[in-house]
């Protein structure tokens, strides 16, 4: 099935967009915005506004119609699927095939400093109405906080005895996350442990190719739950026989 | 002049004054009689301390570093005795420092020799600072503009500090009034400031003296071309407070982030720590003149703001209280507060009117520091700047004085140039056309806003009460701020607090407290 944009009607490629140019603004400018936005792909464009913004940089708001096809049937996604368990069936699944209690690690790592994704995962009282991982009485949480290097986070987990570790990740600015995320799993590596946890990254601009890539079994982008993360992780333990 | 529109009672107002007061107590005594590395540090930088040796360390730090349990007596007269032993200058004891001196080897000379020198070299200090506060009037006075009302804020956070004028210049000519440098992320946790111009910091740009040179060279000349003040912002925040409100007296910067709790709830910094540290930076800040912001909006970020709202108002009398005690004026205290109730709330707008107004009320002197929606914005930018627009309302409606810019794109990323437009452009729109709604405007008698404004009042005094009885440290080690708990003995910097000795002496303390009429 072919598709693009939709305005006002069936295939019409209609689509907005803004942008800065750092050039003074003048009919040049206008004339290089529409320009550029031609080479984007699109069969028509019109600079619908402009405004200098400051000594040398011009601001546009355009729109377009994209000339672009994409057939859908070619998308595949990248993101985690699979069937979300409630929170009493997450608890009994643990009952029933794991038969002990699970231990979660989790921490916002390296010098990013926010706890509220984290605590949302892990704190008794959860997010949004889904309680957190800490109120599960099959789960045994702890959540270490945030700024957490990541080897007190690694050494935290086997003095637990971790089945899981949660890494969160939220300031992205310089791909700081990535050196953090990546500086993980090459210690978990370093001490022989990658296979001894399984390894969940998440926070607004975390997605499960990215995590992948850079070696945790998955990755949680935005609206998470915790039930999202016990499902897998109970899952991927009975599956790699971690439950014993 | 703004009008009372809440019927607050005075008597619980003052209720909750004197609760804040009874709460500091306890943790002003533990304050006098501590000192911290960083204290000392800055103590050092007001003396002359200045530039790094060949590790990139502080020459404040080396000397601090260097004097293990002696720092218990100060570490302004071994330093002081070093430029009389040597008959140096501060910049030649520095390099020499920097080169490798021990000026803990040296002997030390008769202390009324020390004490003259002391006074000597905290003139220049008082020199220098008096000549940038007189500056900052004359200019204000020389462009002779109405003030805005509220002004507005933005920040700039590319990491390197050119790129920060870039975006600075651009924001000053949209016709900002304030502009804040946020610092890099890490910086919080460095135990030392960094030195020289810098160009890559991860969220922020690292802040150094000559990072505040830099911009505020660029600025002064942005405000001759348009012909009013522009106000440069930086942090005292960290595990350096007291050395950053220093560089920010020598920069000549007009305002400063300074808290008494956020280090603590936000950045993990042990409390008795940031209690040392945010009493010496606020007697530097009001000795220069700077107009400090306090950071209670936060708490909202891990509280929710229809539940917890009380927890703002008490860290205001808190804060105040402590800022008080620090000898500030009501004048310079920019008490923070923020607009982050979930949207989803009915009548969410009428509560947070009732919380911005009690603030104007409560605190009339102060200069209120009012925050965007961020908790609650999402990658929906379109309703992010319907929210921000909410939002510039109100700050206009209840009068507040620091206006903090909401961008758009709040929940992504460090703002771009074109989102600081859109929210400048925005905020000029719905302020001007409310120019004197405040004055046409009251608040039904007994409805929504004045009873929500008396239940948060009321709230706060039960919570103060609480924390009365607890007491403030027991108070934080069990989470009754933000929901975060924090033990005592834990958190960045403990080792860094460290208590007096009968003999310990600090010249830069003492004149501070002269000048500012506290003891
Ligand atoms: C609250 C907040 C703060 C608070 C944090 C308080 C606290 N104790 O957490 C304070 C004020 C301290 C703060 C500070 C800073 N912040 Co901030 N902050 C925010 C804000 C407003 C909300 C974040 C939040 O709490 N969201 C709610 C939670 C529930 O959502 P979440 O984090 O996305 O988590 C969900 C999912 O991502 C996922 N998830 C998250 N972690 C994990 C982990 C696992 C394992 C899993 C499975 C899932 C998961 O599940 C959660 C629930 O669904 C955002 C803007 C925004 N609206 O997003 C900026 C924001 C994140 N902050 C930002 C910045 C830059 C900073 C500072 C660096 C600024 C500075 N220079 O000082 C400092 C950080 C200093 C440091 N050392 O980290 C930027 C990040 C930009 C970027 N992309 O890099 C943002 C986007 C704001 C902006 N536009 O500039 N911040």
């Amino acid at each position: 099935m072919n598709i693009k944009p939709y305005g006002d009607a069936l295939d019409d490629g209609a689509m907005q967009l803004s942008f800065t140019l750092p050039v003074p603004l003048d009919a040049k400018a206008r004339e290089a915005a529409r320009v550029y936005v031609m080479k984007l792909g699109f069969e028509k464009a019109e600079i619908v506004y402009s405004k200098s913004i400051a000594e040398n940089f011009s601001f546009f708001v355009c729109y377009g119609k994209s000339a672009v096809v994409l057939d859908y049937d070619t998308v595949v996604v990248e993101e985690l699927e699979q069937e979300v368990m409630s929170y009493d069936e997450i608890n009994e699944f643990i009952k029933r095939e794991i038969k002990r209690k699970v231990v979660i690690v989790g921490a916002c790592t390296g010098t990013d400093a926010h706890t509220v994704g984290i605590d949302a995962i892990m704190n008794m009282k959860g997010y949004n109405h889904h309680w957190g991982l800490e109120r599960y009485p099959m789960i045994e949480a702890y959540n270490l906080g945030a700024q957490v290097p990541n080897e007190e986070l690694i050494k935290f987990a086997e003095e637990v005895n971790a089945d899981a570790v949660l890494v969160s990740q939220i300031v992205t600015g310089q791909d700081s996350h990535i050196k953090t995320l990546t500086e993980f799993v090459e210690l978990l590596e370093a001490e022989g442990l990658r296979d001894k946890f399984i390894t969940v990254a998440g926070g607004p601009r975390i997605g499960n190719k990215l995590a992948l890539e850079i070696g945790y079994d998955v990755g949680f982008g935005r609206a998470v739950y915790s039930e999202d993360v016990a499902t897998y992780v109970v899952e991927k333990m009975v599956e790699r026989k971690l439950a014993s | 002049m703004l009008r009372n529109k809440l019927n607050l009672s005075d008597e619980k107002i003052a209720r909750a004054r004197e609760l804040a007061s009874v709460i500091s107590e306890p943790v002003q005594e533990f304050i006098d009689k501590s000192t911290t590395t960083t204290v000392e540090r800055a103590t050092l930088r007001i003396l002359g301390a200045d530039g790094v040796d060949a590790d990139d360390q502080p020459i404040a730090n080396v000397v601090v570093d260097n004097m293990g349990d002696n720092l218990a007596f100060g570490a302004a007269k071994p330093y002081i005795n070093a430029l009389l032993k040597k008959g140096f200058t501060p910049d030649e004891l520095n390099t020499a420092i920097a080169e490798g001196l021990d000026i803990h080897e040296l002997e030390l000379t008769d202390f009324t020799h020390i004490k003259a020198k002391a006074d000597e070299l905290i003139q220049i200090f008082a020199e220098k600072v008096k000549k940038n506060v007189k500056y900052r009037n004359d200019k204000i006075k020389e462009y002779n503009r109405p003030e805005s009302n509220p002004k507005l804020y933005i920040i700039v956070a590319s990491g390197n500090i050119y790129e920060d004028v870039k975006q600075a210049e651009s924001a000053a000519e949209l016709g900002v009034d304030i502009i804040a440098v946020i610092r890099a992320t890490a910086q919080s946790l460095l135990d030392f400031v960094p030195y020289g111009p810098t160009t890559e910091g991860f969220g922020g740009t690292y802040a150094t003296q000559e990072n505040f040179k830099i911009m505020r060279a660029a600025l002064d000349k942005v405000c001759d071309k348009q012909g009013r003040y522009i106000s440069l912002v930086n942090y005292c925040s960290g595990l350096c407070m007291p050395e950053i409100a220093v560089m920010g007296a020598f920069e000549r910067l007009d305002m400063m982030l300074n808290d008494s709790m956020y280090g603590i709830l936000f950045r993990d910094i042990n409390m008795y720590r940031t209690f040392v540290d945010q009493k010496f930076s606020r007697m530097v800040n009001t000795y220069a003149d700077v107009i400090i912001n306090t950071g209670e909006d936060n708490y909202l970020t891990t509280s929710d703001a229809f539940e917890s709202a009380y927890t703002v108002l008490a860290s205001q009398f808190i804060n105040e209280k402590f800022a008080y005690n620090a000898g500030m004026p009501a004048r310079l205290m920019g008490l923070g507060h923020a607009f982050e109730m979930d949207p989803e709330i009915k009548n969410g707008f009428l509560y947070e009117m009732a919380q911005a107004q009690m603030a104007r009320e409560i605190f009339p002197e102060a200069p209120l520091k009012y925050m965007p929606p961020t908790k609650h914005m999402t990658g929906n930018v379109f309703m992010g700047h319907t929210m921000d627009a909410m939002f510039n309302f109100a700050s206009k409606a209840t009068g507040q004085s620091i206006h903090l810019l909401g961008m758009l794109t709040e929940a992504l990323h460090t703002p771009y140039m074109q989102d600081r437009f859109l929210a400048i452009e925005s905020a000029k729109y719905v302020m001007n056309s409310m120019e004197d709604f405040y004055d046409e405007v009251e608040f039904k008698k007994d409805g929504l806003i004045m009873q929500r404004a008396e239940k948060v009042l009321n709230q706060t005094i039960v919570f103060l009460e609480s924390v009365q009885k607890k007491g403030m440290f027991d108070s934080i080690e069990e989470g009754l701020f933000a929901e975060m708990k924090r033990p005592k003995a834990r958190g960045k910097g403990v080792k860094g607090v460290i208590e007096r000795a009968p003999s310990y002496w600090n010249p830069t303390e003492e004149f501070l407290k002269r000048e500012l009429g506290i003891n």
